[in-house]
This record gives structure tokens, sequence and C-alpha cells, in this order.
């Protein structure tokens, strides 16, 4: 796995020898037992003593929301905010003190609908933090709405008769924005879920986590089609970057270009190897093929999972500081009195 | 004009004059805020006091000569101590017909008139909705009429320069500004400065021909001894020290820049661009060397989310908007009063309800600052009174939302934010010390414990070793701010904060009154109407009336005094720009029979018409 050398957010020199324990919250975990939450929340605390970054130094922001209670859980500074503005809040935060390693974890309700302004403008602005959005595709908290990414046609207790509404791609909406990283897990695959996690810190930049994450009240099984094991290496490609886009149990199967058009071949057949195939490159500056990639239609494809983008470009909160230094190295530090005092001035004597 | 006394000159008569109001009105493109702003400045840099009332459409170019598209600047330069912009005004510059039929209803008896007749003609009549022209029909007979054809000059003293004809015609305002600086007796030279520093590197050009045409007029107004008598203001005589002109929305920006500077804290900005507010983004944009951070949001919610979030890591928060973005802001502040954090929410109060007049004042949004949430959502409410106040009044804004944790209203409005005034630049050691720490300590920290003095809860910010903690919009419980749905701890807090706000009234002035102590009437105002109601109480006063004025800074908590004030009158008033809104909560605070004076024209009140108005209640 190639890890970013940036120096991430808050990181200390020294190692700190932290433990998974050491970021386990005293309050009580209230997430319906089974729920996909507790996946996430294992694996985040998993990855955590790896960053080596001293607890204190780590906010946790969130909107409103089942996963939005996540700061709460985490033995770090938190933020639950209101719904749908994490974004907005997680911003301020990291521009007053860039030294600190952000995090904002929300929902495809908080985080695409209600709040879906902010995290398009979040991630434009591209400061260095980190969204893990799960995607559940349903209203949990509010027991059982339809949500911006549920299948058009989902019977839900707001749709009786299905709903009529186009679901949003959000990574699609990640590219869109220009998210600097732009990756998918699942919630169930440990494995994949932390190591993905652990690369979006790294990322220096706005990282785009979308996190598929079971309902297991009122949207059971929502990924079950290509998560269920029987089935997850023939429903699942794994990204990597520089390999060949193959997947299946038998490796045999593998994504190829003909023309504009993405399609599923299967090496061995019609003289096809693995020379033909697409290589995943996340660094591409051309959002094309990321974008394609998260356009997949499922179930002709398989779903793409892993880092579709890893790019680089200036980061909000070091702009609006080197603006500042600048100023600072030009006019010298600002003096109040000198700035009282400008404009046209006089001067009344004493009479 | 008050004729003091007159003095022969060699050419023509020299009046002197204690104060004159004149008025520059044309169309939104030819550049009367400039022009006013001009006359302004020299004014007050020789000396004079000033007020000035700028009056634009809210389109930036409505159809040219129309009547929507009329601009406006009123200025009011003095000898003596002034409070307004005037309410008549003595002179009236009209660029073309529309300028003249808004604005000539103002025009004092007698006034005198000035016009570009080049633009009196039949498409312009139309326009205006004139069926005659009103300088031949003998409409305007009871004016001192001076015709000039102002473009036609201007083209000519510009007729040796290389330029486009239509670049030629936009300098016409110099060409009106140097006619009232003969008239006046004014100095061409700071405006020559001006135009140099503006013009003189990037387009010589343009700075040249603005020089021409400025003397042009000044020359044309003196030799062609357009006006039978010349007139002198004298300087006025204000308190001795170091003055500036300063309009409110700079002195809001400076006054938060110094807040934070004396906090020693960085200031944050979140704000979305909207009238009349947007001044105060340009002017903090420009302090970068101050550490200042402005963040444009993609729209108010999350410029005041922005700001919350700054504060939470330790800036100073601070948020910008008039009354359709604070509706906006509204569950954020509750966010803040729940997680109790400092934040400043500037509102420059317009016209309203919805977009209503972007570009008119209204004091209309006091219910909405002081009661517009969900729940019990106390916050403190303050009004700076002047251009010059909101400078004192955006540090005390600061200075109370750290000492209490709590987010502050910070009410101006369309009138004070544009207008202008002799700004006396306060020597650095008069200012107040906001310096704060921390808490770094972590025996026995709990992010809501309380100070017993205060009740606020403290503030530790992300960083700080042994403290990590999480807030958020849940109840929290009291002390360990853990989530809480416990009946009796919500009472409890409940009250808890609604104290807290309280009792911010025993770390604030008490209420002064202007005059006698007791009488038959007080008028009690707020905000930017302080000149007005000031100068109609005292004009009441010099008539023997016992008559006096209380002008609040605070509205929540109200100071202590004030009920105490208000028993030593026999009738108690509120003069406000709406329709009572500090009416109704006095009454309901103090069961007073408060009378309501109020006005929603969008234009702020006239002396005269508050002199009839206190006058019959006396
Ligand atoms: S409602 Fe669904 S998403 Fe929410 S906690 Fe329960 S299982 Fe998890």
């Amino acid at each position: 796995m190639s890890t970013n050398p940036t120096k991430i957010s808050g990181a200390a020199d020294m190692p700190l020898g932290l433990t998974r324990m050491n970021f386990i919250s005293d309050q009580e975990v209230r997430w319906c037992p089974g729920c996909g939450d507790y996946s996430i929340l294992f694996q985040v605390q998993t990855v955590m003593p790896k960053l080596n970054i001293p607890r204190e130094k780590i906010v946790f922001v969130s909107g409103i929301g089942c996963s939005s209670r996540f700061p709460y859980y985490m033995n770090t500074y938190g933020f639950h905010g209101i719904h749908g503005r994490a974004p907005t809040i997680a911003s301020g935060i990291k521009i007053a003190n860039p030294e600190l390693s952000v995090w904002l974890v929300t929902g495809d309700g908080d985080g695409l609908s209600i709040g879906g302004n902010h995290i398009v403008h979040a991630m434009r602005r591209n400061l260095d933090m980190n969204i893990l959005l799960f995607n559940n595709r349903i209203y949990g908290l509010t027991k059982g709405q339809y949500s911006p990414t549920s299948e058009y046609g989902k019977k839900t207790k707001s749709s009786p008769y299905g709903t009529v509404e186009h679901p949003i791609n959000p990574i699609s909406l990640a590219i869109a924005s220009e998210a600097t990283f732009i990756a998918r897990s699942v919630d169930i695959d440990t494995k994949h879920l932390s190591a993905t996690i652990e690369r979006a810190a790294y990322h220096k930049g706005m990282s785009f986590v979308e996190i598929f994450q079971n309902c297991n009240i009122f949207n059971d099984g929502a990924f079950k089609e290509f998560t269920e094991k029987e089935v997850r290496s023939d429903r699942i490609l794994p990204l990597e970057h520089g390999k060949p886009m193959i997947f299946g149990k038998e490796k045999n199967k593998g994504i190829r270009l003909n023309g504009l058009k993405p399609e599923v071949v299967t090496l061995g057949e019609n003289g096809i190897s693995t020379s033909d195939l697409l290589v995943h490159n996340e660094e591409d500056l051309d959002p094309t093929l990321a974008y394609m990639l998260s356009q997949l239609p499922f179930p002709e494809f398989p779903v793409p999972i892993g880092v579709f983008r890893r790019v680089t470009k200036p980061c909000y909160e070091d702009s609006v500081l080197e603006q500042i230094d600048g100023a600072v190295a030009k006019k010298g530090r600002g003096d109040l009195e000198k700035l009282m005092n400008s404009g046209d001035t006089w001067v009344v004597e004493e009479f | 004009m008050s004729a003091t006394d007159t003095l022969e000159n060699t050419k023509t008569n020299v009046q002197e004059v204690e104060s004159v109001t004149i008025r520059f009105a044309g169309d939104s493109g030819d550049g009367m805020q400039l022009t006013g702003t001009q006359f302004t400045n020299t004014a007050a840099v020789i000396g004079n006091d000033i007020s000035t009332f700028p009056d634009y459409p809210a389109e930036i170019r409505a159809p040219a000569g129309s009547l929507p598209g009329v601009s406006g600047f009123q200025l009011n330069f003095s000898s003596v101590d002034i409070r307004t912009p005037g309410d008549a005004p003595n002179v009236l510059i009209a660029m073309n017909p529309a300028a003249l039929k808004v604005n000539l209803p103002d025009l004092e008896e007698g006034g005198l008139l000035i016009v570009n007749t080049n633009e009196f003609i039949k498409a312009n009549f139309d326009k205006a909705g004139y069926t005659s022209n009103p300088l031949e029909d003998g409409s305007l007979a009871g004016y001192r009429v001076v015709a000039i054809p102002i473009t036609d000059m201007t083209m000519n003293a510009l007729a040796q320069v290389p330029m486009t004809k239509r670049n030629k015609e936009r300098c016409k305002n110099f060409f009106a500004l140097g006619v009232v600086f003969c008239l006046y007796d004014r100095p061409l030279e700071p405006t020559i400065e001006w135009i140099n520093d503006k013009f003189e590197k990037k387009h010589p050009e343009v700075a040249e021909a603005n020089r021409l045409v400025l003397k042009a007029g000044f020359d044309y107004a003196d030799t062609a001894e357009i006006f039978s008598t010349h007139y002198k203001v004298r300087k006025a005589h204000l308190p001795p020290g170091k003055y500036r002109k300063i309009t409110g929305n700079e002195a809001t920006a400076l006054g938060f820049v110094t807040a934070a500077q004396l906090a020693g804290r960085p200031l944050f900005y979140g704000t979305y661009p909207i009238t009349p507010a947007s001044d105060i983004l340009h002017e903090l944009s420009l302090l970068k060397s101050f550490g200042v951070k402005t963040f444009q949001a993609e729209d108010e919610i999350a410029a005041i989310g922005a700001a919350i979030g700054a504060s939470f890591a330790g800036h100073i928060g601070l948020t910008g908007t008039s009354g359709p973005g604070v509706a906006l802001k509204s569950e954020a502040i509750g966010l803040a009063v729940m997680t109790e954090l400092p934040v400043v929410i500037v509102d420059v109060q317009r016209g309203g309800p919805s977009t209503g007049l972007p570009t008119k004042t209204e004091q209309a949004d006091l219910l909405q600052a002081m009661y517009g949430r969900n729940s019990e959502c106390p916050v403190a409410v303050l009004a700076p009174s002047t251009p010059g106040d909101c400078f004192h009044m955006a540090i005390e804004a600061v200075r109370l939302a750290i000492k209490f944790m709590t987010p502050v209203f910070f009410l101006s409005d369309g009138y004070i934010a544009n207008g202008a005034e002799p700004w006396k630049v306060p020597p650095m050691n008069e200012l107040p010390d906001l310096s704060f720490q921390f808490v770094t300590d972590p025996e026995g920290f709990f992010p809501y414990k309380r100070d017993p003095e205060t009740l606020s809860r403290p503030w530790a910010i992300p960083g700080t070793p042994g403290l990590t903690h999480r807030i958020g919009g849940l109840e929290k419980q009291h002390i360990t701010g853990n989530v809480n749905y416990d009946p009796a701890n919500h009472d409890f807090m409940v009250r808890l904060r609604a104290e807290k706000i309280a009792n911010i009234a025993n770390f604030i002035p008490e209420a002064e009154v202007f005059g006698a102590p007791e009488g038959d009437l007080l008028v009690i105002g707020w905000g930017g109407t302080y000149g007005a109601i000031t100068t109609a109480v005292e004009t009441l006063q010099h008539q023997g009336q016992r008559i006096s004025s209380c002008h609040l800074q605070y509205l929540n908590p109200l100071p202590r005094n004030l009920g105490d004030i208000m028993a030593n009158f026999k009738r108690v008033a509120v003069a406000e720009l709406n329709l009572g809104q500090l009416c109704m909560v006095l009454r309901a605070k103090y069961l007073v029979d408060v009378i309501s004076i109020n006005k929603v024209a969008g234009q702020p009140f006239k002396v005269k018409e508050l002199v009839n108005r206190f006058q019959g209640l006396l």
C-alpha cells in the first residue's frame, strides 16, 4: 500500500504507545445490536493508535442521525452538531487550528440531503480532513423513511408505493466536488475498511470515504447482493493502484474499455489477457475513469471498492495561513494603533 | 441654513452659516455616492462635524433616467455638534429629471437647486413622469434654481483629452462636485489627492480627466459668479483629539479586529455576502496581517457553523449578515446556546420581511434576535447607536461573548452601517483589557462546570491535553456535560441558561438619561435612531419642555436601572423603526404603559417628525 509521505496533521514524532483501548470513551454505545456502525467504530478505534496522533489533537465532528452519535464514543475531542452542518463546524475547527486531525462522521441523509450543500463545498475547498459517510440507504434515527441514496421504487415507511426519486451517487458527487481522496469500503469487510480509513488519514487534503453500512432494523441486507461471503468475490471489484481491474472467485474476470464503454471480459476467452484490462490509476488527474467506475451499473458490473481517486491540490487552511504569513512578511505584524489611525485623519486642537 | 452673520467680500457675498445639508442625487450610474463621500471627506478634514446618509437603490443599474434608479447621498456638515444628516436638504444637486422628481419634496422651501440641464430632455421627462419641463413650467418658482449644462461643460473641459465620449461623460459628477466646492469655499486638494491615489498609477488618463473636470467645475462657478452668495461653515468645536471619518460598517470591522487583538486571539469571520453587511467582509478580508481569517461560506448557515467551529477551537468566532441571513442562522445560534460557545452575530438590519428592502434601513429584527429560535434560547443583544459607536459596541460584544460563553447579537442597521461621522480615535490605553486564559488544568475539569460569578462554563479547546470532551446540541447534564434527558435536569438547565444571560446585567453599565432625571416624558430609543431622537429631545428641552431621553445600547439583558429611570417620568415612549418591538418588551417586563412611536418606511426618523410626535405627548 502506498502511503502519503506528508506528515499527518497532529502526529507526534515519538511513538505514543497508544492502543485501541485509549480511544474508547466512557459513554455507553447506543446503536441497535447488529448495526453496521459498531464495526466501523471498532475499525476507527483500531486505526487511530497507528496514526500516532495524541488524542487531544483529534476532533470528531458529526451532524444528526444514527452515525452522528459517533463522536460521543471516541475518547477524543468531539462535536455533535446540528443536522447536515457538520462540514461547516469541522471547517471552522480545521481553519482555526490546522494542527488538529479532524474527522467528520455523517450519513446519507445528514451528508447528502440536508447537508448536501455543505459537503460539496467542504470537498471543493480541499481542507485536510476526513469525511466518513455511512451509507445505509435509509433514515434510521427517524425510523425508516427513504433517503437520498435509496433505490428508485424502494418501499419505505414514507414511500409505501415506492419512492419516485432517483438516488444520488456519493462517489460521483465527491468526484464532481473535487475531493482529492475518494474511496469506498464496506462495514463488514473489516480489513479493507481499516486499510481504507488509514489511507484516508494519511492523505493530505479532503478524504471522502463512503462506507456501505447495514441498518439491520430498517434496511437489512441492503448490500447483501454483493457483500455476502458467497457472492462477494464475483460481485465486488477491489480497486488497486497500478493493478489491472480483475475480480471473480477464479480471478478470471476483468474490466476492459471498448471505445468509451467499459465491459466485463473473461481472461483467457477470445484471447483476452491481463494486458487488455484497464489498469487502475488513482492518481490520474483526469477524473473521467474514476467517474466511470463510480457509475458502473450493478449487477451488470461488479461494485468497485477501494480508492477511486487520490490527487494533490493545495489545502484551504494552508493557503489561508500562507496569505497571512505573506501579509505579515510584507507589511509586518498588524499594528492596531496604526490601523485605527489610518484613512483621512485630522486633529482638533484645544480651544 | 441658519445664518449667523454676513461678511462683505470683494466679489460676492460670503455668508457664515452654522450647518448645511446637501443632497447629491442622480442615476445610480452617475457616481453620486462617490461625490457625496468626497465632499464629506473634505468637510471632515477641514474640521466640520459631519453626518451622512447614503440612500441608494437595490438594483445595481436600474434603467438610466428611471425613478427607481435614483441614487442619493445626503450629508450634513456643521460648525456645531450634529447627530443626524439633516431633515431637509438646503441644497439639492439633481443630475436628471428623475433625481429631481424623487428628491424635490425633501428640499427646504426656498432651497438651492442645482440641475444638469443637459439631461432635461423629453425622453427623460417621460421616464420621470413629467409632462412638461419643470425648469420652464414655473413649478420650481419656490426655489433658487441654478441651471448648468454640466454634461456639455464636462465635455468642453475634456476637449483635448484622448478619451471615449462615454468615459468623458462619466466625469460629470466631478464637475458638479467642483461647483459645490466653490459654493462652500472648500479646498480641492483632498479630492485631488484621492484621485491621484486611486487612479494615477493604473489609469493616469482617468486621473487627469477627473482633476481637469473638478477644477473646471470650481472655476466655472467662481468666474461665472453663478452664486450671488457663498457660504462659510467654520470648524466645529469637537472635543480635542485625533479624528477620522468612519462609517458604521468600517467601525464594526475595526471594532472586531481590535477586540480580537485585545483578547489575544485571532478573529474568524464566517459570512455570506448580503446587503448591507458585505462591507464588513471587504474590510476584514484586507486585515490578514492581523491574523484575521475571513471565510466566505457557501451559505448563511455554513458561515455561522464555521464561526462556531472556530470558536470551539479557540478563535474569536464572528458571523455577519442581515435579517434574512439571521433567519437561516437561527438553528446554529441555538447550537451555540446549547454548547455555550462564544460567537458574535452581526445583524445589519434592513427593511423586511423576506428580501424586503435590501438597501433601506429598519429596526425590526429586535424580536428575532431576542426570541427567533426554537425553545428557550436566550442570548445577549447589543445595539450600537452611531457609526462610531459600532467600534465600542463590537468590543463589548466580544467581551460579553467570552466572559459569559454565549452568543451575542450586535444589531446594527443600514442607516448607521453606511452613514459616516467624525470618530475620535481612542488612545490605545483607553481600550479595555479583554485578555483571558483557556482552561488547561485537568484537575477537577468538567465541560459544564460553572464559574460561580458569571455562571459560564470553561473554554477548553482541542489540542489541550487531559481535557478531551464532547459537546453537542443534545441537552447536557449539569457539570458533566454528558447527554442527559432527565426532566429535572432539563428544567434546571433551561433556567440556568436564562439566569446566565440575565446575570449579564450586573456586568454592563447602567443606562444614562439625556436631560433631567425626571419629567413629563421619557423617550427611550435604541440603535441607529440615537441622532434623531436626541436632537429632537434637545430641541424640545430648549423650548422648556420637561422631556428627557434614554438611549439603550444593551437590549438583553436591559440595564438594571431602567425600571427606576422610567418610574420618574409621567409618560414613557419608545421611538423605533418597527411596529413597537422594544415597546412590547418593556411593557411585558416592567408593566409600564409605554407608548409606541414608530415608523417603518425604510427611512430613518426625521428630527422634525419626532419633535411633532413628542410634542403631542407633552
Ligand atoms: S436504526 Fe439502523 S442505522 Fe440506526 S442504529 Fe439502528 S441499525 Fe443502526
